[in-house]
C-alpha cells in the first residue's frame, strides 16, 4: 500500500469499522492491478469524510469545495489529456449539492471515473440526512424518520449517459477492485458506488448494529445481478440491496473525442488541436522540457 | 517572455469590449475557457469558442458558474492558463472557489461585466456595484487584484495584465469591465506577439522530492507544479502547511492567511496601476474608473474651462487599492470627487486613505445608465470649498408626518 497512501500523514481521520478506508484500499489495489503510471493518475475529491481521501492517496490530489470536484476534475482532465483523473467522494457531495454536476458530465460523457461512497448520511458534519437516505431512517435531522424519496444512484448516472454504473459494497472487496480497474480503463463517465457503513454517525443510529454486523447484512441482504435495469436497484431501508455491473455501454464516443471530431469536420487541419499549443502558448518551455523527459 | 503568435490577431480591429477581452485572454496564452452565459459578459465566451478550436485551446460551457469555476481552477492545475467570465449574479456564485483559488494559489483569471444589481436587476445595463464584492465576495481573509479598463483597447490591454499578474502572484485576478466598457464598439489595435509582454507560470526548478507546493520564496509566493509531472503534490481548501497538508491549529491559520494577504499587500507598489493627470497643483481630485473614468471626463474638462484646478486619478488597478497615493494627496488637496455606478463603494476606500485629510465626496448612480456629467461638475465645484465648508444637504430633511 505504501506507494500509493502518503504514510506521513497517518493515523487517518476516518473511525474505526469506518466503510471508506475499505474503498481507498480497493483503489489502490485497482491501481496496482492496472499497472498505471501512478505520475499521472490524479484524485479529486470534495467534502466530507469520503473528500478527504484525496488527502491521504500518494497521487496529485485535490481537495476542492462542497460538490464541486466533477468540474474541477473535468478542467483538469481537459487541460491536460495525459492524466486520467478520478473522482472519489461521498453521495452528499457528489449527488445532492453537487447533483447538477454529475449528471452534466455525465451527459457530457467526459473521461472522468467517479467513484461514490455512499454511506447513507452527511457524516462529517454529524449525521444528517443525504440525498441517498432511504425512507424511514433515523439521522439528526430526520429525528422522527426519513420521509422524503431517496434518489437512485445508479438509475440517475445511467439516465445521465453514464457508459459504466456499477454498485459494490465495502463488503465486496474484490469484486470492488474489479469494477474499479474496469471504470478506470473504460473510456467516458464511469461511475461506481459503493455502499459502506458509517458506524459512528448511521449504522448505530439505526440500530443495525457494529461494523461488522453491518458488513454481515451486506452477505446476507445483497443480491449480485449484473446488468440489471438501473430503474429497479432502489434501496430501502433494511431491504435488499441489489449489487453488481448494471451498465457497460461500448462505443460511445467521449467529450474530447466528440469534440476533436466535430472541430476536425469543422476545421480540418486548421483545428489547433495535437500541435500541444496550448503548453508553448502558456509560456511553459518548462513544462513541455519536463514532458519531453518523461516520455 | 514574449506572446506565443498563433493567438495573437496582429493588426487594428473595430471591436467591442468583450471581443476584446476574448482578444487579450488569447494573446496572454489563455487556452482554457470554461464559463455560463450571462449578460452582458457572453460575448466573451462567443469569441473564445469560435477561436480557440484554431489554437489548441478547449472551451467548454458548464452547467453553471460554480462548475465554471472550478473547472478553470482545475485547469490551471493541469498546466494551462485559464479563465471564465460572467455578470453579477454568477460572480455571486463564482465566488465559493474564486475562495478555493485564492487558497490554492491558482492563477486564473475572472472578467465580470457589471450590470445594474441586487440580484437580477438589470441584465442589459451598466452598474458598477460589483466593486467591494470583488475585494471581499468570498469569505474569509484573503488579497485579490481587480483591474477595471476603460474601453476596448483596455480591454485587451488590461485581460493580458491580468494574466500576467495571476502567474506572477498566483491569485486569481478580477478583471471588472463593466456593460458599458463591454458593449462599445471602438477602434483595437493588437501588437505583434513580440511586443507584448506574457508572465510564463513560475515552475519550480525544484524535483520531486524536494519540492514543497507552499513554501513560500522571498516575495511570498511559492512556486507551481502541474498534475502528472511526478510531484505527486497534495492541494486543498483547508488550512495547510508548506507540504499542502491540513493542518487545523490556528498558528498554520495565521502563518497562512497572512501570507495571503502579504504577498498582494507587500506588493501592492508592484502591482498599482493608475493614471494620473495634474496632481501638482490641484484643488480638487477626481477618482474614478472604468466607464465612469470617461463620463466624468466632460465635467473636468467644462471645470479646466472655468480655471478650477481639478486632477483626475483614474484607478486601473482598484485592488489592491492605492491608499498611499490618496493618503499623500489629501495633504494638499481640498477633496476627492468619487463618481461610480453604485451608491458609494470605493468612495470608502477613499474616504478610509484620505483619513479626515480632505474632503470627500461621493457622486452616485444606482445604475442603468452612466453619469450626467453636470453631477460631477457640482461635486467638483462644492469641493472647492473644501473642509470645514459645511456640507449643504441635497435636499431639505422631510418632516414626518404625525399618524
Ligand atoms: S463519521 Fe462515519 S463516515 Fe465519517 S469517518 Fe466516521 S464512520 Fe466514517
Amino acid at each position: 500500500m505504501e506507494p500509493f497512501l502518503r504514510m506521513d500523514r497517518f493515523p487517518h481521520i476516518w473511525c474505526p469499522g469506518c466503510g471508506i478506508g475499505t474503498v481507498v484500499t480497493c483503489f489502490a489495489d485497482a491501481l496496482k492491478k492496472g499497472a498505471f503510471d501512478l505520475d499521472r493518475v490524479a484524485v479529486v475529491s470534495g467534502i466530507g469524510c469520503s473528500g478527504r481521501v484525496a488527502g491521504y492517496i500518494k497521487l496529485d490530489s485535490f481537495h476542492t469545495t462542497h460538490g464541486r470536484p466533477i468540474p474541477f476534475a473535468t478542467g483538469l482532465h481537459l487541460s491536460n489529456r495525459k492524466l486520467k483523473v478520478v473522482v472519489i467522494s461521498g453521495d452528499g457531495d457528489l449527488i445532492a449539492i453537487g447533483g447538477n454536476h454529475f449528471i452534466h458530465a455525465a451527459r457530457r460523457n467526459v473521461d472522468l471515473t467517479v467513484i461514490c461512497i455512499n454511506n447513507f448520511n452527511y457524516a462529517m458534519t454529524g449525521g444528517q440526512v443525504g440525498p441517498g437516505t432511504p425512507v424511514s431512517a433515523l439521522s439528526t435531522t430526520t429525528p422522527f424518520g426519513n420521509f422524503e424519496h431517496p434518489f437512485n444512484l445508479p438509475a440517475l448516472a445511467a439516465s445521465s449517459g453514464a457508459v459504466y454504473v456499477a454498485r459494490w459494497t465495502s463488503l465486496h472487496v474484490r469484486r470492488l477492485t474489479n469494477s474499479i480497474l474496469e471504470a478506470l480503463t473504460k473510456p467516458g463517465f464511469t461511475f461506481v458506488e459503493v455502499i459502506a457503513p458509517c458506524p459512528t454517525l448511521y449504522t448505530r443510529r439505526n440500530k443495525l448494529g457494529t461494523s461488522i454486523e453491518v458488513l454481515g447484512s451486506y452477505r446476507d441482504n445483497c443480491e449480485i445481478r449484473h446488468g440489471a435495469d438501473p430503474s429497479t436497484v432502489d434501496i430501502t431501508f433494511g431491504g435488499k440491496i441489489v449489487i453488481g455491473k448494471f451498465v457497460d455501454v461500448a462505443g460511445k464516443p467521449t467529450f474530447l473525442e466528440s469534440l476533436d471530431a466535430a472541430m476536425q469536420r469543422a476545421l480540418g487541419k486548421e483545428y489547433g488541436l495535437g500541435k500541444d499549443y496550448y503548453m508553448r502558448s502558456a509560456g511553459q518551455r518548462a513544462l513541455v522540457d519536463r514532458e519531453a523527459r518523461h516520455d | 517572455m514574449k506572446a506565443s503568435p498563433e493567438g495573437v490577431l496582429t493588426g487594428a480591429h473595430y471591436l467591442d469590449g468583450d471581443h476584446a477581452c476574448a482578444e487579450g485572454a488569447l494573446a496572454a496564452g489563455c487556452r482554457f475557457f470554461a464559463g455560463y452565459p450571462i449578460t452582458p459578459s457572453t460575448e466573451i465566451a462567443e469569441r473564445i469558442a469560435r477561436r480557440f478550436p484554431k489554437v489548441g485551446g478547449v472551451f467548454i460551457q458548464m452547467e453553471d458558474e460554480m462548475a465554471s469555476m472550478a473547472a478553470i481552477l482545475g485547469a490551471a492545475w493541469g498546466g494551462v492558463k485559464a479563465m471564465t467570465c460572467t455578470s453579477g449574479p454568477g460572480f455571486s456564485l463564482m465566488m465559493e472557489n474564486i475562495g478555493l483559488g485564492i487558497m490554492m494559489e491558482v492563477p486564473c483569471v475572472v472578467a465580470n461585466v457589471q450590470r445594474g444589481g441586487p440580484s437580477t436587476g438589470l441584465p442589459t445595463m451598466v452598474g458598477q456595484q460589483d466593486m467591494m464584492q470583488a475585494r471581499w465576495g468570498s469569505h474569509g481573509d484573503y488579497g485579490i487584484i481587480a483591474l477595471s479598463p476603460n474601453s476596448p483597447q483596455e480591454c485587451f490591454n488590461r485581460t493580458i495584465q491580468a494574466f500576467n499578474l495571476s502567474e506572477k502572484y498566483r491569485v486569481p485576478v478580477l478583471v471588472m469591465m463593466d456593460e458599458c466598457v463591454g458593449h462599445m464598439t471602438e477602434k483595437v489595435v493588437i501588437p505583434e506577439p513580440d511586443e507584448i509582454e506574457v508572465v510564463p507560470r513560475r515552475l519550480s526548478p525544484l524535483p520531486p522530492g524536494e519540492y514543497l507546493p507552499y513554501a513560500a520564496n522571498g516575495d511570498k509566493v511559492p512556486d507551481m507544479v502541474t498534475a502528472g509531472e511526478g510531484y505527486r503534490i497534495h492541494t486543498t481548501g483547508l488550512t495547510h502547511d508548506e507540504r499542502g497538508y491540513p493542518v487545523m491549529t490556528a498558528e498554520a491559520q495565521d502563518k497562512l492567511v497572512r501570507r495571503l494577504r502579504a504577498k498582494i499587500d507587500d506588493n501592492a507598489g508592484k502591482i498599482h496601476d493608475y493614471e494620473c493627470k495634474r496632481l501638482d497643483e490641484a484643488d480638487v481630485v477626481v477618482v474614478s474608473y472604468g466607464i465612469t473614468s470617461r463620463v466624468a471626463r466632460a465635467a473636468i474638462d467644462a471645470a479646466l474651462d472655468d480655471g478650477l484646478r481639478v486632477g483626475e486619478i483614474r484607478l486601473i488597478t482598484v485592488w489592491p487599492f492605492p491608499s498611499g497615493l490618496i493618503r499623500d494627496l489629501a495633504a494638499r488637496t481640498k477633496a476627492f470627487v468619487v463618481p461610480e455606478i453604485n451608491l458609494g463603494q470605493i468612495v470608502l476606500e477613499v474616504e478610509r486613505a484620505a483619513a479626515g485629510g480632505a474632503r470627500t465626496i461621493s457622486v452616485t448612480h444606482a445604475g442603468g445608465w452612466v453619469h450626467d456629467p453636470q453631477t460631477i461638475y457640482h461635486a467638483i465645484r462644492e469641493g472647492l470649498r473644501g473642509n470645514g465648508a459645511p456640507r449643504k444637504p441635497a435636499r431639505k430633511p422631510r418632516k414626518e408626518k404625525q399618524p
